[in-house]
């Protein structure tokens, strides 16, 4: 009987490793709760993009005279302007983890696709933005009186960083590998994750002025695809950016 | 050091010839704009800077994509000259506009999708230096390099999308109905004449300045070849 020896050895693959899809899966969410765990003993990385996050609320406070009419303009702005800033430190701080105790080195040896580290990393970092987020908004709606719980609104925040972190754990992990570091990840993300905070702003703005849909949809549309190109790149060029 | 080519000693000097003719070309041979005046006419070398700017950000994202794609360090050198000519560009192209803003629109600057992507170009630009300015190793700085030109290359266009979305007022150059409010014109023949005269001229100069870049990027690239040599 005539068998095909590479169907057997696939078939063999088969029963050890699993789908490919499946073990891919696996690795990413081993990777993402490597991060969650870490940080749910350590809490250093959490507390410091929230109190970092609300003492830039305080000082826009301040710095824009949050009155009533003033608010019903700016809050979208403020939100991602925070939103943008607290992020940075989130993604700079752990990808610095990794590099600093040499485990980005021991995550490379393991015998899976470079783009799960990506992935894996990318998951931990958007549950860390979106936790704070999640405090964020309660507490600027009770410190300005500004309902904020407005289902776009989320989905908005959500879409805006998912964009905002697929391309900021990219250019965090270049950003660590340099002399500059520290100073590097936001003078590198900020000019070109401009379209997802235009973008956002602008929906977030209509959502909360109460705008028809029809005005919203562009800049829905134009997250959506940033989202989608800059996860592709990312996943493309993840190899290069990690290679020794 | 080599000699420079003969092909490239010519084109140094074809290229002077040239700026100076459409200077006088600009100046002499295009006739008066009827509503703007003399001032029209920096209009000339500043869409063939704006142009230039252009040529060196496309070349440089393709020579991102190359060199990913090879590992051939003569990429790399490629997309800092192209990065470089096109950084000083923009900023020609800005500082033109501006001098011409002034006068047509009331304002040295808005936040015209145009402008603005030029501003944020820059800024690309400022990052990409700092970036590869932080890594002493040639082939990561090499490698970084590139995948930022192709991370800036596909987020511009998206800028200028997302801010046309807003509003615009700045010239089109084929006319809409609209583009005449703004400081749009029908160009005349003379105009036209002049005007696609300026843009090979900034075309041919970006071509020279490119050749010495690279001339010099190899150098450097020797350079730093010999001080590792030393150190060893």
């Amino acid at each position: 009987m005539k068998r095909n020896p590479s169907s057997i050895t696939h078939h063999a693959s088969r029963i050890t490793h699993h789908s490919p899809l499946g073990s891919f899966l696996r690795a990413v969410t081993a990777i993402a709760w490597k991060d969650l765990a870490a940080e749910l003993r350590s809490r250093e990385l959490l507390s410091a993009m929230l109190v970092f996050a609300l003492l830039v609320i305080l000082i826009f406070n301040f710095a824009l005279e949050l009155d009533f009419k003033t608010r019903s303009t700016v809050t979208a702005g403020v939100l991602w302007v925070t939103f943008a800033f607290a992020g940075t430190l989130g993604l700079n701080r752990s990808m610095a983890i990794e590099k600093d105790r040499g485990c980005l080195d021991g995550l490379l040896l393991a015998p899976v696709d470079r783009s799960v580290i990506y992935f894996g990393k990318a998951i931990s970092n958007l549950v860390f933005m979106f936790i704070v987020e999640a405090i964020v908004l309660p507490v600027y709606s009770v410190l300005y009186n500004t309902n904020l719980f407005n289902l776009g609104l989320i989905g908005v925040i959500l879409l805006g960083s998912v964009g905002y972190v697929a391309v900021g754990t990219l250019l965090a992990s270049m950003a660590v590998q340099a002399r500059t570091r520290d100073v590097l990840l936001p003078i590198l993300l900020f000019p070109v994750v401009l379209p997802v905070l235009v973008a956002a702003v602008k929906a977030s703005n209509g959502l909360l002025q109460g705008l028809e849909m029809a005005e919203i949809m562009p800049w829905l549309n134009l997250l959506i695809v940033y989202d989608v190109i800059f996860i592709a790149i990312a996943f493309m060029v993840f190899d290069y950016v990690v290679e020794e | 050091m080599e000699r420079q080519p003969l092909i490239l000693q010519i084109l140094n000097i074809l290229s002077a010839v040239l700026l100076a003719i459409a200077a006088c070309l600009v100046f002499f041979y295009a006739p008066l704009e009827l509503v703007m005046g003399n001032v029209q006419k920096i209009f000339y070398f500043h869409v063939a800077n704006a142009w230039v700017g252009m040529l060196g950000f496309v070349a440089a994202a393709v020579a991102g994509i190359a060199y990913l794609r090879t590992h051939d360090m003569k990429w790399d050198i490629l997309e800092m000259a192209a990065v470089e000519i096109s950084l000083v560009f923009f900023l020609i192209a800005i500082v033109t506009g501006s001098i011409w803003a002034y006068p047509a629109w009331g304002t040295w600057w808005t936040w015209d999708p145009r402008l603005t992507t030029a501003a944020i170009l820059e800024m690309i630009y400022l990052a990409y230096l700092l970036l590869r300015q932080g890594i002493e190793d040639p082939e990561r700085r090499a490698r970084f390099g590139a995948v930022y030109t192709l991370i800036g290359g596909l987020s511009v266009p998206l800028t200028f999308l997302s801010i046309r979305l807003f509003r615009t007022i700045h010239p089109a150059l084929i006319g809409t109905a609209s583009s005449a409010a703004q400081g749009g014109f029908d160009m005349s023949a003379p105009m036209k004449l002049t005007f696609f005269f300026s843009l090979f001229t900034f075309s041919l100069i970006f071509v020279v300045l490119l050749w010495h870049r690279i001339r010099l990027g190899r150098l450097a690239e020797k350079v730093e070849q010999l001080k590792l040599n030393v150190m060893q």
